[in-house]
């Protein structure tokens, strides 16, 4: 037998073509003749009405095709953009424009779109729109929105969108009789995804055939097929979307549509010319979502071991100026806040508030980071206020292994209830302390002390819901060379989809890994798909590309025991090979296979000349069976009940300057549980730049917003992601495996999992170190100087 | 350098002739035409990516006579007389990866791939001129280059890879 492959770290298949610099990004694609890109005039207010828009001086410029404002835009292309995901307690759900009506909430929103000969041209012509503004005092900052005072829409009184309350038994009650109370007060700051490769949209309109074909940098290629299919008035069967190479997602690709996304295909509609809209990095900042600003206040009660009794959470959500993806970023903090822990009683509110800032969308982590946050930040007050171990803490509300499925009754993120699946807390917390090396930690920091170093050392738990549905398909195809063509309806931005995929179909059919070709986000090949996000993309594709594998795998085993006259108990497919077992000889490989399962008249090659319905078949019976379809193929769906939660612990060994008060990574450590593994290596890899996102979230990046809404950091100089300067060098990866009972290969999902604890684990490593709470995150080496002012 | 005028935007255009990966180019740009978009979009080698159009990223960097330089703050005109080597340019002439591209390869250093080929011009000339570094040199060698997915420890591991594989190429008769 071969070996299987689950479990390998097999390398990847799509690095020969990146590393030859043979990528095709949504930049690169020249997708015919007369191609002409687009410029777009973005508002320079971060509240405002528009008043007039001048476009005289742009039809002068040589080399601009078209100008489109609101005022050219027909149909159901002048309606206010989806909400995407609406839910009951959204009361004042608002979405803006594909280009401005009337007003702009905030700077960069779209309100002219400009057609050029090239880019160049398209932004000289940009310049030359006169807009006249009548400008608004903005809010900015959860506090103003929280105020009132002023308001983003007038229609939405005191700034809320939403407010949703949660609860499992009687927190405040719980609270007020617990032995112990204390409480907290949390802020966290925006940060964003910035993959490398901005948005990017190109289309080509075909009149012969009536039909678009658009590429776009996407997380959803079917989501943006549908909503340009409703938006131009179009048929879906009129309408391919394919997914190119993305350079990055991390979320922001997954909120869709984008104004351009709309914009292209409607102009290469009306010139009848390729389109390409490529997003600049300055318009990255302004225009494409942040996330994670929470305001947090949480009440507590404990007994005297720290175990939670009641658990009063109320949190702020800046959602900036629109809810085009509604509350799912809110949800997921209220719920996820959690973790591995049960509380006696459970209460969460949050309120979910406008602000005249750029719209804020799940970016890696999805409002899991503020919910580990809030909750850890709580453990370990809890610990301090004890003057416990903060592991013993965490230890006794940890959920046990025997308690699965555990049952929280709140309802999660995809409307069901938030159950957990499986998973073992207790040996997690125990192998990041072994890893961490926890117990021998104060000896280290009172030696470090001892030199006038200061160290400190924290930990972090979290739970995240993975693979939510509804669902993902796949097809499988055995070509009549042996190839497999599998095709799965989500989309890829450097996750490894197409070596993982093709693992899981090597394993399942027995055919050769380098026989697999796998294609992703393309709704030619499957235009049924929800999309990547929510670590979703190995519980959901991968099941279902397991499934419609062994649907391939079971029509090749009776086609097979036909022709060879063999029962199908004693057969077996190795390396592409169907044989006999223990008669080796006896045997027939999947491409024959491929060839006996589709009769044909015509014949072509040798192959076919083989499958002629001459050749082929009982004379006496129909060629194709009443119950059976010509093809060697299989195609399934994979749609679980509700999401499967993997979990994971990080320690991180901090050192502080005494005098400069920067803070220097010792030592990063990361357990990490994700079910089944398929590809070790790329969880790896998954792991580590999740942890150098959450490093840059925790200590480096915000977004600096002035009272007016100018974001005065939008550029790579003034955004400080890290550098490798910045990243532990090296991190400590252990991992555990307990597989999910709800899927067949026991997978769960991994691609958000190293961002999750990371402000609280570095708030609880300078706590440590500085002997004072941290209740900001993230924190700069000034912020921590300031705050040891304040402390003396 | 040659003046003409473009037909359809009326500006001015200049006869260049770039030297990339040993072939030699002739095209007629704007002034302002940035060497990136030169090459990505007048000659088709797209390899080259644009990550933030200002120079911090590094995903645009190309080499011009053997060293670093951000071909997003470079005009095309201004890269004449130069020998300008980019991702495509780095492969064996047999075809197969080089020694930075396979060791990427091998230690998964990308994830995306779209900050990669700024990184294995830039590891490239680094290891022309430190051909052995150590651990501390490697993470100096990618202090200027921007990755979103990978966290860069496997970037790290993949230079000292890469020179483990430069050697042994150059130990090969």
């Amino acid at each position: 037998m071969t070996t299987k492959l689950m479990g390998q770290g097999v390398q990847r298949v799509e690095d020969d073509r990146l590393l030859r610099g043979q990528g095709a990004y949504a930049d690169d694609l020249d997708v015919g003749p007369g191609l002409l890109h687009a410029a777009v005039v973005r508002s320079p207010h971060a509240h405002a009405r528009i008043v007039d828009i001048d476009v005289d001086a742009v039809l002068d410029v040589e080399g601009v095709h078209a100008v489109f404002t609101h005022d050219d835009l027909t149909g159901p292309m002048a309606d206010p953009l989806p909400l995407l995901i609406p839910h009951p307690a959204l009361t004042h759900g608002r979405t803006q424009y594909a280009l401005a009506k009337d007003e702009v909430n905030y700077v960069g929103e779209a309100v002219a779109f400009i057609v050029a000969t090239d880019r160049y041209v398209a932004e000289d012509a940009v310049g030359k729109v006169r807009v006249t503004y009548d400008v608004l005092p903005a809010v900015v900052g959860i506090d103003a929105a929280r105020r009132a005072d002023r308001l983003v829409h007038d229609d939405v009184p005191g700034n809320l969108g939403a407010r949703l309350e949660q609860q499992t038994g009687d927190a405040p009650a719980a609270v007020a009789a617990a032995p112990h109370r204390l409480s907290l007060d949390l802020d966290i700051e925006r940060s964003a995804c910035m993959p490398l490769e901005g948005r990017g949209t190109v289309a080509r309109w075909e009149p012969a055939l009536d039909r678009l074909q658009v590429w776009t940098s996407t997380q959803s290629s079917t989501g943006v097929r549908a909503a340009v299919a409703v938006k131009l008035g179009l048929d879906l069967g009129q309408v391919d979307v394919i997914t190119p190479d993305v350079g990055g997602g991390f979320g922001v690709k997954i909120n869709h549509p984008w104004p351009e996304e709309l914009l292209v295909p409607y102009a290469a509609r009306a010139l009848g010319r390729p389109v390409k809209f490529t997003e600049d990095r300055r318009e990255h900042f302004i225009s494409s979502a942040h996330e994670r600003a929470q305001v947090q206040h949480v009440e507590v009660g404990f007994d005297d071991e720290g175990r939670l009794l009641g658990l009063d959470v109320e949190f702020w959500h800046d959602h900036g100026a629109y809810t085009p993806y509604g509350l799912i970023v809110p949800i997921i903090t209220s719920t996820q806040l959690l973790g591995p822990y049960k509380p006696g009683a459970y209460r969460v509110v949050f309120h979910s508030l406008y602000t005249n800032t750029v719209i804020v969308t799940p970016y890696r982590g999805a409002g899991r980071p503020q919910g580990c946050y809030a909750m850890e930040r709580t453990m370990d007050a809890i610990a301090a206020y004890l003057g416990k171990d903060r592991t013993e803490v965490r230890r006794v509300n940890l959920i046990q292994p025997d308690e699965f499925p555990y049952e929280h009754h709140l309802v999660f993120q995809d409307g069901r209830p938030l159950t957990y699946d499986s998973g073992n807390y207790p040996e997690m917390l125990d192998k990041i302390k072994a890893l961490v090396d926890w117990d021998s930690f104060p000896a280290r920091k009172a030696a470090a002390a001892a030199e006038g170093r200061k160290l400190g050392i924290g930990l972090a738990c979290y739970v995240e819901g993975t693979g939510v549905g509804p669902y993902e398909g796949a097809h499988v195809h055995v070509e009549t060379t042996g190839k497999v063509k599998v095709a799965t309806g989500l989309t890829s931005q450097g996750q490894g989809h197409q070596t993982v995929f093709a693992q899981l179909v090597a394993d399942e059919l027995g055919c050769r890994f380098s026989d697999v070709e796998v294609v992703t986000g393309d709704t030619r090949r499957m235009p049924y798909a929800v999309g990547t996000f929510a670590s979703r993309a190995a519980v959901m594709s991968g099941s279902a590309i397991h499934l419609a594998a062994r649907r391939a795998r079971e029509k090749a085993l009776r086609i097979a025991a036909d022709a060879l006259e063999a029962s199908e108990d004693d057969l077996q497919i190795v390396d592409g090979v169907v044989s006999v077992k223990g008669a080796p000889e006896v045997s027939l490989d999947l491409g024959t296979i491929s060839v006996l399962s589709n009769p044909l008249r015509y014949a072509f090659d040798e192959a076919s000349k083989r499958a002629t319905q001459f050749q082929v078949g009982d004379p006496g019976k129909p060629p194709v069976a009443e119950d059976d379809e010509p093809g060697l193929e299989g195609r399934d769906f994979y749609s679980p009940e509700r999401a499967t939660f993997a979990s994971g612990m990080h320690a991180v060994i901090v050192e502080t300057d005494p005098d400069t008060a920067e803070i220097r990574i010792v030592q990063y450590a990361v357990v990490h549980d994700c079910g089944t593994l398929i590809n070790p290596m790329i969880v790896e890899g998954q792991i580590h730049g999740g942890v150098a996102q959450g490093v840059g979230g925790a200590l480096y990046e915000r977004m600096a917003y002035d009272e007016s809404g100018q974001l005065l950091n939008a550029s790579f100089m003034d955004f400080l992601m890290p550098y490798v300067s910045e990243v532990p060098d090296g991190i400590d990866v252990d991992h555990l495996e307990t597989p999910s009972p709800l899927n067949p290969l026991g997978i769960k999902g991994a691609g958000e999992a190293g961002v999750i604890p990371s402000a609280a684990v570095f708030a609880a490593a300078i706590e440590d170190a500085e002997g004072f709470p941290i209740t900001a995150m993230p924190i700069s080496p000034s912020e921590l100087f300031e705050l040891r002012l304040a402390q003396s | 350098m040659t003046l003409s005028t473009d037909q359809q935007t009326g500006e001015d255009l200049y006869d260049v002739r770039l030297r990339v990966n040993g072939v030699v180019h002739d095209l007629r740009v704007p002034a302002r035409r940035l060497l990136s978009d030169a090459l990505r979009h007048d000659l088709g080698m797209t390899g080259t990516h644009v990550g933030c159009e200002h120079g911090v990223c590094g995903a645009c960097t190309v080499l011009v006579d053997g060293r670093p330089a951000r071909a997003c703050l470079m005009f095309a005109v201004a890269a004449v007389e130069v020998d300008i080597t980019t991702v495509e340019g780095l492969t064996h002439p047999d075809g197969s990866l080089g020694p930075v591209q396979q060791a990427f390869r091998e230690c998964h250093g990308l994830q995306c791939g779209f900050c990669t080929p700024g990184f294995l011009t830039t590891i490239t000339a680094g290891l022309e001129e430190n051909p052995d570094p150590s651990h501390e040199e490697a993470r100096e060698m990618i202090g200027g280059n921007l990755c979103r997915c990978t966290g860069y420890q496997n970037i790290v591991a993949a230079v000292e890879r890469a020179a483990v594989l430069r050697r042994e190429g150059q130990e090969r008769p």
